[in-house]
């Protein structure tokens, strides 16, 4: 099912592309949105649960009065206006998912509206306008049982519905234009800026790879110049950083490839494969796609204070651009250093290494470095590897003290990806410390010096540089676990 | 009265009205499988419904907004604090059919358009 491309280039020379990004994000409230119903990740199947999440007849919701807070200021970040007065209403919709056969949603009264916020990429600011911001609630989770795992070809399926009634916030984007060969960039840097945001506000754990931030991306392709837009795709289950990129970029690839030999892009929602790393159809929309909204009777109209508005715009955290003004300066890092930092979705990750004792470079160093290429490899966000920036922190300092040297520590980073303990723990099991028995690493020395008469004799005609040689076999003899800097002592004092 | 034609949702008329077509489509959303007598006979029914809110509508002038709502009330909340609910077995108890703990409901995309 693999669909034709058209190289990059091609589609950059010929069209424009539109995006639009709509972000599902799961608040942090202790309990659901309309019920009591506790709201933690893992529990075991339908244990959390009542009558009115459930659907069950004569339940009645109320609303947590938490995640309207939560929603009026994740509106007032992305400089949204603030409804006045706004309703529920009822998706309607048949699959087992929903118990109720309707979702409680917003229609065209969303709490948040005509907001904005701007991300940078390569040192440009784009300017992301925010369509809405709306409440609703999670569905439950669906297992599909049969020979294919998926939904088509299942024999049936199983519902856990402890998901099901948890607040989400719903952000939609306004169509981002303009963005031409960046627009992948520009996808993945604003959901890394929501993602930064939203951490920031402390409304939600905005984890991608739990699903509490879940991201469906929009595209489509204009003739370049044209003054409307094209057909659009939206591609569900984007759920990394990188994927965003990847899939904004290969829908942009597969529609220039079916308009170039004059086809018409189907309207259509896609699924997006993190393996493969290509899109598939799904369902077409059309007038299938019929919810049949209207106004939840069930709950009364939300009509926030311009007082209670006010008073939580006040109380907003700096927002991210400032915020990143502040951190490079209290860094002192470069402004390719500072974005590169942003581009790795690391702000966070830093700030933390940094405020548990390293020092800004070096957190710098492991997070973007060591770690980033790890991270990679698995093909996952640095913020799912599973290394805390504490455990960065303290392995710097157990370098900082001598203990370990930087080739000692990617060890220790191992051991910390297999989750073997502590950094500390994981020095004692592996045997990793630098040894800094004199006795051993002079024999050491002494063999290498036996070994490698030449080199000896070069080094002591005073071709110092020729000491790299020695000190590789040294560290070969001491399977790395020795201070480079004393063994080029220890050889110099030794030949000099 | 052409005001309130949009409340009707139609295209500007006196008279709102329902096609057999537009019932069908709505049993299907619905999932209500009407035979085709059934259609027959739902859908003038339907428009005599559709004709006596259209003469309540009538009544209503333009800055009568339609009500959602009966009471006049705003903000009804509840603070995020965590209330008991029900047992997994509880929860279950009213399942046709359960499996490892979860409702057990047919193949989903049989239906699918």
């Amino acid at each position: 099912m693999t669909a034709t491309l058209l190289s990059y280039d091609d589609v950059l020379a010929q069209f424009d592309p539109a995006l639009g990004l709509e972000v599902h994000v799961e608040l942090n409230t202790a309990t659901k949105m309309f019920c009591g119903c506790p709201t933690v990740f893992g529990a075991e199947p339908n244990t959390q649960t009542c009558p009115t999440c459930l659907g069950l007849p004569g339940s009645m919701p109320v609303v947590n009065a938490k995640a309207v807070e939560s929603a009026i200021r994740i509106g007032l970040a992305l400089n949204c206006q603030i409804a006045e007065w706004c309703r529920f209403a009822r998706k309607n919709y048949f699959y087992p998912d929903m118990p109720k056969n309707f979702q409680t949603s917003q229609y065209d009264e969303p709490i948040a509206f005509d907001g904005y916020t701007e991300v940078e990429v390569d040192g440009e600011l784009y300017r992301v306008g925010i369509e809405r911001a709306h409440m609703e609630e999670d569905t439950g989770k669906s297992t599909h049982i049969g020979t294919t795992g998926r939904i088509h070809g299942a024999d049936y399926s199983l519902v856990d519905y402890n998901r099901a009634g948890i607040p989400l916030i719903e952000i939609v984007t306004k169509p981002v234009l303009g963005t031409g060969a960046k627009a992948p960039e520009v996808a993945r840097a604003y959901v890394a800026q929501l993602r930064e945001l939203l951490l920031g506000l402390g409304v939600s754990d905005v984890r991608m790879e739990q699903g509490s931030l879940r991201c469906d991306v929009n595209l489509s392709l204009a003739p370049k110049g044209a003054d409307r837009l094209g057909i659009r795709t939206e591609t569900k289950n984007v759920n990394s950083l990188r994927s965003v990129e990847r899939a904004t970029r290969y829908e942009m690839q597969r529609h220039a490839a079916v308009l170039a030999e004059g086809g018409k892009v189907l309207q259509e929602t896609r699924h997006w494969h993190e393996d493969t790393g290509i899109t598939t159809s799904g369902r077409e929309k059309s007038d299938a796609e019929d919810y049949r909204y209207f106004p939840e009777p069930d709950l009364v109209p939300v009509a926030p204070s311009r007082d209670w508005v006010e008073q939580l715009r006040a109380e907003l955290p700096e927002p991210p651009h400032e915020k990143r003004a502040r951190l490079q300066a209290e860094w002192g890092f470069s402004d390719l250093e500072m974005r590169d930092t942003a581009g790795a979705g690391a702000l966070g990750l830093v700030a933390e290494t940094i405020a548990a004792g390293a020092s800004p470079q070096t957190a710098r160093k492991w997070w973007l470095g060591e770690l980033a290429r790890r991270a990679n490899e698995s093909e996952i966000d640095l913020g799912s590897l599973g290394v805390a920036p504490a455990d960065v922190a303290r392995v710097q300092s157990l370098v900082d003290e001598g203990t370990l040297n930087d080739k000692l520590a990617r060890q220790v980073f191992d051991g910390l990806l297999d989750g073997e303990g502590t950094p500390d723990e994981i020095v004692a099991a592996r045997g990793l410390a630098i040894v800094s028995d004199e006795g051993a690493l002079s024999a050491a020395v002494d063999h290498a010096i036996a070994a490698h008469p030449d080199v000896a004799d070069k080094i002591r005609d005073g071709k110092v540089a020729a000491a790299g040689a020695l000190i590789g076999a040294v560290m070969k003899e001491m399977r790395g676990q020795a201070d480079a800097n004393r063994v080029r002592e220890l050889i110099l004092e030794k030949l000099g | 009265m052409p005001e309130t034609s949009e409340h009707a949702g139609g295209p500007a008329s006196d008279h709102p009205t329902i096609s057999r077509d537009e019932v069908a489509h709505l049993a299907d959303l619905a999932r209500i499988d009407l035979s085709e007598a059934e259609l027959d006979h739902l859908a003038p029914q339907l428009n005599v419904i559709l004709e006596s809110i259209a003469s309540i509508q009538g009544v209503a002038s333009a800055d009568v907004p339609p009500t959602s709502h009966p009471l006049p009330l705003t903000n009804v909340y509840r603070d995020d604090v965590e209330r008991p609910g029900l047992t997994a077995a509880e929860a279950l108890s009213g399942a046709p059919e359960e499996e490892q703990q979860r409702f057990k409901v047919p193949r989903i995309l049989g239906y699918d358009q």
